[in-house]
């Protein structure tokens, strides 16, 4: 059965602001202590009105210019309406039929095939997020509860057009869009908190008989990891593939009515959520509470001015320009701004994109790991980490002597020290670790050597190399600092000419 | 001195010259809510014993040379749609009968800090929709002047209580012509501001687009005074106007030079009841005495105006009332199957028919399918109305006329006839639609012995040139100072 899968992404990403986006509640992911962050205005008490924090909408802005979205000079604040219990004014500020920006896109390099692809964006428009019901999971009936803390939070929605061709390109979408919004910071996009949540409406484009066609849209609620996202939608097209090859006459979009569906990650099936209900009726209308928004150029050009580079040109330069592997560019970048901003730093300090590179995803990444802390709370500056690597590459100590410094660093720096860059030579100093130029010393020490261990030397010269080890090691210990690979070649030179 | 039933430039007056102390005045009206309130019916709740306490700080200060606001004293009644904290707003509804605000209204701050005398919170129509407070789900108010007769509404419990001397100042609010129509049915002061000009944060919404908080008064200079006190900006109304706020109650006396005054058909059409049309002709008369030039002006627009209103009212209501759901505050079904049930039941039992009926129609003039043939096309109508004023206002000062086809009509007369008592309330719905100031004054007495309203309206922001041409009128009459026999 030959088809092709399409897929769109409705994307939801709580903004980072101090304050929520009507009220100056803090927004603040607080699931420990319910009810704390609320007022009557975010508690929907009667009486209370909406007032927008501008800070949101320029985040919405700096993300929209991010995605290459049009941004539209007037949008409005419509009424979404609908009874929940989470949603306590029964209804959501949202925005309807003029969404502050439409028509951009994301371009995407996926994996498996190599190829590049442009995804576009139908819009992004703000909106409130509602609270949270819990509901008593023990099966012995316990009053449901609500949690209004989130209620309020700033909510981009971005809704991409169908574009998507595979599961696996809705999993790259998604991490592309997660590391952009995260790079211009704009969100943490913590899935696990929720702050970056997607639903995916997938169907199946089938060639059938000489025509196309369609199976039914089906949407898959609450994605919360990417893995999830991948996994349920390649379960949903497989489940459509076979329903297809079942019934296909009957298993036609408009044949049967647009499904709701939930992912179950335990069991790795989508599940049935809502029949064959209408579509609700939400009676938008435009907020009375609340003036239509509008934006000057000036203040576009001023937060265009604010975005850094996004994390694909980075990707990009990583390899050109640094020499890395896209494997070890995509590492760096995945860490994070931060993170990347750190890389760069060192290799820019040190000369060697690749040194800095390993040095980054070994030595500093273990350290990390072991302390569980980020990038901008380690304890060696930049600056310090690329002064030791730049002494590297120049030849004027070892690898091995390299990571003595760095350890010692690392204490010092744990230990509160503000760490200099004239620190690195200092260490380099006092462990007596610069690399041995004196041939003539090394010569001797040579000499010595091969003197102590005439069986391994006759070896040597015999042409059996693998016994040359030994002997370096041996002048290795004498010498403080050296070059081995020298060391190596003196040591042959000596015994085979 | 008459305490109760005294303006509030004459108690001002009497505290300042010493002769009288906050104390007594906020004693006077208590005592007077008591021995007269029982027949009227105008408070929800009392507090006397905060209000005492204030008068006695207002006094406290005085005495100790401090400070002291420019409503100090004054006792004050307040609709009970108005957000007060830690008493009572039930918005005379079932729903919210139990509802304590833990927040006061931006006018209530604004009050408290003038040192104003919180006294009372006062009836209205269920959630302020209705013009007779009879859908009040928890009192019936009377009309001071005769018992058997509505005060109007739906702010019928402020405009009463003025009238029968129970405060005399009072604030109210105005969708459709919330405070112009009892005013006018009780023989009172009283005006709705420009759209914005006062800040509606506490105010229980009804239509958001509409509503608007204003001063009752037994003067047209205790309107200006409260006024100045209420308006002005205020952050937490993102449709509150940052504007300044004239000195009201200093420039109220003046009277106008070359005013232009409009006559307006449409107010003056078929069911307008004889007394009262005489009763305007006689008021623009009075105008015409002291120099004013009369302009006959047309508002083409005016017959849909109903219409608009209320699908506009209603459809805003119908998302405004939706958070009364019995989930978070208000009333809770006791008996119920489901969530749907729980939202269903809640609001069968907490809402009355006229809150019901809104609703629906609401629900149903913004439904998909229908609200670009009902609520869309309403708005453009809206916006019709607004060209209607704005070119009036360009060959015209003020618009007069009456506040309402007839005087107070009879308790229960109307209830089973909703459509007659929306299609009542034609000359007064136009001012919300284009969001300018209106005023009512006193300008008759009916030969069945109730009150006539006259109403003026001007252009956006021209509350004080509206106050000045209302005073006009008054200082040349005595309807003001007509009081109902009820009181004295």
């Amino acid at each position: 059965m030959e088809y092709t899968t399409v897929i769109g992404l409705e994307v939801h990403v709580q903004l980072l602001t101090k304050s929520k986006l009507f009220c100056g509640c803090e927004n603040l992911f607080n699931p420990d202590n319910p009810n704390v962050q609320t007022c009557p205005v975010c508690l929907g008490l009667p009486g209370a009105l909406p007032v927008m924090n501008r800070e949101a909408f320029r985040l919405s802005l700096k993300t929209s210019l991010a995605l290459n979205l049009q941004i539209a000079q007037s949008s409005k604040w419509d009424r979404k309406q609908y009874y929940y219990p989470d949603l306590p004014k029964a209804y959501q500020i949202s925005q309807y039929d003029l969404p502050y920006s439409s028509e951009g896109c994301v371009e995407i390099t996926v994996p498996s095939t190599g190829k590049t692809r442009r995804v576009g964006l139908f819009r992004a428009h703000l909106e409130e997020d509602a609270g949270k019901n819990i509901h008593d999971e023990s099966g012995r009936g316990g009053d449901s509860q609500v949690d209004l803390n989130r209620c309020g939070t700033p909510l981009l929605e971005i809704v991409s057009k169908p574009d998507i061709r595979s599961a696996e390109e809705a999993r790259v979408f998604l991490e592309e869009l997660r590391l952009l919004l995260w790079y211009i910071e704009v969100s943490d996009c913590n899935m696990q908190e929720g702050s970056l949540r997607c639903d995916a409406n997938v169907n199946l484009h089938v060639q059938h008989n000489g025509e196309t066609v369609a199976t039914p849209i089906v949407e898959i609620k609450n994605l919360n990891s990417f893995r999830g996202v991948e996994a349920a939608l390649e379960y949903e097209i497989r489940q459509q593939a076979k329903k297809f090859e079942a019934d296909p006459e009957g298993y036609r979009i408009g044949k049967v009515p647009k499904a709701t569906h939930g992912w179950n990650a335990d069991r790795g099936v989508t599940f049935e959520q809502r029949g064959k209900e209408e579509a609700a009726d939400y009676r938008y209308f435009p907020d009375p509470d609340l003036c239509p928004v509008t934006v000057s150029d000036d203040e576009i050009a001023e937060i265009r001015a604010t975005l850094c580079e996004f994390p694909a040109s980075r990707r990009h330069r990583y390899v050109s320009k640094l020499g890395l592997s896209d494997d070890v560019a995509g590492v760096i970048i995945d860490q994070g701004r931060r993170y990347a901003d750190y890389f760069e730093a060192v290799a820019s300090e040190c000369g060697d994109g690749k040194q800095a590179a390993n040095w980054m995803t070994q030595d500093v990444q273990r350290e990390l790991n072991e302390r569980k802390v980020e990038i901008t709370e380690f304890s060696i500056p930049a600056a310090v980490l690329g002064t030791l690597l730049k002494q590297i590459v120049a030849g004027e100590i070892t690898v091995k002597s390299g990571r003595e410094v760095f350890i010692v660093l690392l204490t010092e720096g744990d230990d509160g020290s503000e760490l200099e860059t004239s620190r690195v030579n200092e260490i380099i100093a006092e462990k007596g670790l610069k690399v041995e130029q004196d041939t003539g010393k090394i010569e001797s020490i040579i000499d010595t050597v091969v003197t102590r261990n005439e069986k391994a030397a006759e070896d040597v010269r015999a042409g059996k190399l693998q016994a040359v080890g030994p002997l370096i090691g041996q002048v290795m210990r004498e010498l403080k600092g050296a070059d081995a690979s020298a060391v190596r070649q003196m040591i042959i030179d000596r015994l085979t000419k | 001195m008459q305490l109760s039933g005294a303006t509030a430039s004459q108690l001002l007056e009497a505290m300042d010259s010493g002769e009288m102390t906050a104390a007594d005045i906020v004693r006077a009206h208590l005592d007077a809510i008591a021995s007269l309130d029982e027949s009227v019916g105008t408070f929800l709740s009392v507090d006397a014993e905060a209000a005492l306490t204030q008068a006695a700080e207002v006094d406290r200060k005085r005495a100790a040379g401090e400070p002291l606001g420019p409503l100090a004293g004054l006792p004050v009644a307040v609709k009970d749609n108005i957000c007060t904290r830690g008493r009572a707003t039930t918005c005379a509804s079932r729903m919210l009968e139990n509802f304590v605000p833990p927040y006061d209204a931006h006018i209530v701050e604004r009050l408290n800090s003038a040192d104003a005398v919180i006294i009372g919170k006062t009836n209205l129509d269920e959630f302020a929709m209705g013009s007779s407070t009879e859908n009040s789900a928890l009192k019936v108010t009377r009309n001071p002047w005769n018992v058997d007769c509505t005060p109007g509404g739906s702010s019928g419990g402020s405009a009463a209580a003025v009238a029968a001397a129970l405060a005399p100042l009072a604030i109210g609010s105005d969708t459709g012509g919330s405070i112009r129509q009892p005013a006018s049915f009780c023989g009172v002061v009283g005006m709705k501001p420009t759209y914005g000009r006062v800040s509606r944060y506490g105010l229980v919404a009804f239509a958001s687009s509409l509503d608007q908080i204003g001063p009752f008064a037994n003067d047209v200079a205790g309107a200006a005074l409260l006024l100045e006190r209420l308006a002005g900006h205020d952050a937490r109304d993102s449709t509150s106007v940052d504007c300044p706020v004239p000195a009201y109650s200093q420039s109220v006396d003046q009277p106008l030079e070359g005013l232009r005054v409009g006559v307006v058909q449409e107010y003056l059409g078929e069911g307008t009841d004889d007394d009262v049309r005489s009763a305007i002709e006689t008021a623009i008369a009075v105008y015409r005495s002291q120099g004013a030039e009369i302009v006959d002006i047309s508002l083409p627009h005016t017959k849909y105006a109903v219409a608009t209103y209320y699908l506009i009212a209603c459809s805003e209501a119908s998302s405004n009332l939706a958070r009364y759901d019995g989930i978070h505050y208000g009333h809770r079904a006791e008996q119920f199957e489901s969530l749907v049930d729980l939202y269903a039941a809640s609001r069968e039992e907490g809402f009355g028919d006229e809150v019901k009926r809104r609703i629906m129609l609401g629900v149903y003039a913004l439904s998909e399918g229908y609200s670009d043939q009902y609520y869309v096309k309403a708005l453009k109508v809206r916006r019709l109305i607004r060209n209607d004023f704005d070119a009036a206002f360009q060959n015209v000062d003020v618009i007069v006329g009456p506040t309402f086809p007839t005087p107070a009509f009879r308790i229960g007369e109307l209830v089973d006839d909703p459509l007659q008592m929306y299609l009542s309330d034609i000359c007064t719905i136009g001012a919300n639609l284009a969001g300018i100031p209106g005023i009512s004054i006193p300008c008759g007495i009916s030969a069945s012995g109730l009150p006539i309203g006259l109403q003026l309206l001007a252009g956006p922001f021209e509350e004080e040139k509206l106050l000045r041409a209302a005073r006009m009128f008054e200082r040349e009459t005595d309807w003001h100072t007509r009081r109902p026999s009820l009181s004295q």
